[in-house]
């Protein structure tokens, strides 16, 4: 990389990228754009989700139980607080080189995020609305299903919104182990000092962060219209 | 009937909130539990649908004990508003009243045909129900709490000082309201205050407890303005219990003259201090003096045999006069009490 990244760019200019991606996209071959934005969906999506899976009932319990919060909320920070590097290494003497890796840590973080997000979620239930349907002769899972949960969801969904964002970021770290989708175009780059892999790298995660959080955006819109009413009241 | 069988609720530090309490809530009528902060008057209310749970004694609900019905059960045929109202904000009005019906498992059309309903019985426009909680105001929102409680028409209604975080003119309506419509429901129902002039103005029978949980009197309002148990009920009651006592003080006897009415294009010429402006239609317009000068004075209404002597002192106390305009259901005057029919009816309330 002997030229400044600037002036290489206005050299190759944008034809020479776009040439650079259709080329590429779906070559046939591994390695192609297309399988790894796959494998970056994979590495991404699969965190998210097995995050908010696990933070439910991890949450439940920690609002149910409240000695329990601190020390589990604790555990999580903990391993958010890891590097991510020597976690990949010491996960692969276990799972090997493989998706697995990659996404373990990851779900790690987003329980991190999450965890706090469905207690305070729950928390931001008024009491008296749960006084009333307790006393209207709701059984306590129902209570949690038809009142506490949907009203817990506004602020969830603002932590999966920062979880899923930063999920589909850190999956290129995985990179550095050979499993990091779209994050492979960067590694290339080192051997072969060549823009327009590293361009389309960036482009595309940022576009799949931006699809991804306006994807849940919308779901928000849909499922609490009455967060909505209060602003517009 | 709803029966306190020497109830006593004591916390594990020991602290006692209700100390065995023995009273009825008759059925069909409302019993106020009154008293001041830390008097047990909402743990009281929260044992009879086990939201607390008794430490000793019994509470019955037409002869049941409720320590024998399984709470969520018992809860769905108990009405129960509170003071926010505690409507659920992620749940459309309708839905919001639907709820017990919905619970205890009416198809989703007859649960919101049944709320659409309520609402307009409550006094609010079916169209809010397609709102939700956070677009009403705090008096609506109340109302419609009453309307969820009353969803699956339960024959008890339990409400824990449900007006008292509204200001006081929309009290005064929900109040009204709530008499109207339990001459219509003769719910059993028991509230709960801290506010004397409500438990008065609401109660068949008024509860005052003491802190600690004790029971100091149980009597109706006019029994309690006239014979306080003791000195803690006297102070309780406030300085004005004789005024307020007026209130149960009846207007039916009272003779009005009906010869100090005036048109309203009076010039003078009578020979009494004051006559009354009254309009084509019959309905007054104000105090005159008597010999035609100046504009129309302020004047109070009352309805003889609908309001109270309080009404009337009320209205008498309005006008330069000192005399109170009656005026039937239409508003149109039928007649005036005079200062000194007044002053009889109240020598003869000071005896009785």
């Amino acid at each position: 990389m002997g030229e400044p990244l600037l002036a290489r760019l206005i050299a190759d200019g944008p034809p020479s990228l776009w040439e650079w991606f259709a080329r590429n996209w779906d070559t046939g071959r591994a390695g192609s754009v297309k399988d790894l934005l796959g494998d970056h969906l994979v590495m991404s999506l699969v965190p998210i989700v097995a995050g908010l899976v696990l933070a439910l009932p991890l949450g439940l319990a920690s609002a149910r139980w409240r000695w329990l919060y601190q020390p589990t909320a604790g555990v999580f920070n903990v391993v958010y607080a890891l590097p991510s590097l020597p976690v990949f290494m010491l996960l692969i003497s276990v799972t090997g080189l493989s998706k697995t890796t990659v996404i373990i840590p990851l779900t790690f973080y987003a329980i991190a995020v999450l965890l706090p997000a469905v207690v305070d979620g729950l928390g931001s239930v008024p009491d008296h609305v749960r006084q009333s349907a307790v006393a209207m002769g709701f059984t306590p899972l129902r209570r949690l299903v038809q009142v506490e949960l949907p009203i817990a969801v506004p602020v969830v969904l603002a932590g999966l919104r920062v979880v899923a964002v930063s999920s589909i970021s850190l999956v290129s770290v995985g990179a550095l182990i050979g499993q990091g989708g779209l994050g492979m175009l960067f590694t290339r780059a080192y051997q072969n000092p060549f823009l327009p892999p590293v361009i389309v790298g960036i482009v595309l995660i940022v576009a799949l962060a931006l699809v991804a959080d306006g994807l849940l955006v919308l779901a928000q819109r849909l499922l609490t219209p009455w967060v909505r009413a209060r602003r517009a009241s | 009937m709803i029966t306190f069988d020497a109830v006593t609720k004591r916390y594990a530090d020991g602290t006692v909130a209700v100390d065995n309490l023995s009273l009825e809530a008759p059925t069909g009528e409302i019993t106020v539990f009154v008293g001041p902060s830390g008097c047990g008057k909402t743990t009281s209310l929260r044992m009879i649908n086990r939201m607390i749970d008794a430490t000793e004694g019994r509470i019955l609900l037409d002869g049941d004990p409720v320590q024998d019905i399984d709470p969520p059960k018992l809860r769905r045929g108990i009405g129960y508003v509170i003071q926010q109202a505690g409507l659920f904000p992620h749940k459309k009005i309708v839905d919001n009243v639907a709820t017990v019906p919905l619970l205890l498992g009416w198809d989703r059309g007859k649960a919101r045909s049944r709320a659409m309903e309520l609402l307009e019985r409550v006094g609010l426009d079916p169209a809010m129900g397609e709102r939700y909680p956070f677009q009403l105001s705090g008096g609506q929102q109340q109302r419609v709490g009453v309307a969820r409680a009353l969803a699956a028409d339960p024959p008890v209604l339990l409400m824990d000082e449900p007006f008292s975080a509204v200001d006081p003119i929309v009290r005064t309506s929900l109040q009204d309201e709530l008499l109207r419509l339990q001459a219509e429901l003769n719910k059993t129902i028991v509230f709960v205050t801290h506010d004397i002039d409500e438990a008065i103005k609401l109660g068949d029978r008024v509860a005052v407890l003491r802190v600690g949980g004790r029971l100091a009197q149980l009597a109706d309002p006019k029994t309690l303005l006239s014979e306080p148990a003791d000195d803690f009920v006297r102070e309780f009651l406030g300085h004005d219990r004789g005024i307020r006592r007026l209130q149960f003080v009846g207007t039916d006897g009272l003779r009005l003259r009906t010869d100090l009415t005036v048109p309203a294009g009076f010039s003078g010429g009578s020979p009494e201090p004051w006559v009354l402006a009254v309009s084509d239609d019959g309905r007054p317009v104000g105090w005159l003096r008597g010999d035609g000068g100046g504009e129309p004075e302020p004047y109070g209404t009352f309805r003889p045999g609908r309001d109270s002597m309080r009404s009337a002192l009320d209205a008498a106390l309005l006008s330069p006069s000192g005399c109170a305009v009656a005026v039937g259901e239409d508003g149109k005057v039928v007649g005036v009490a005079t200062r000194e029919v007044l002053d009889a009816a109240l020598a003869e309330a000071a005896d009785g």
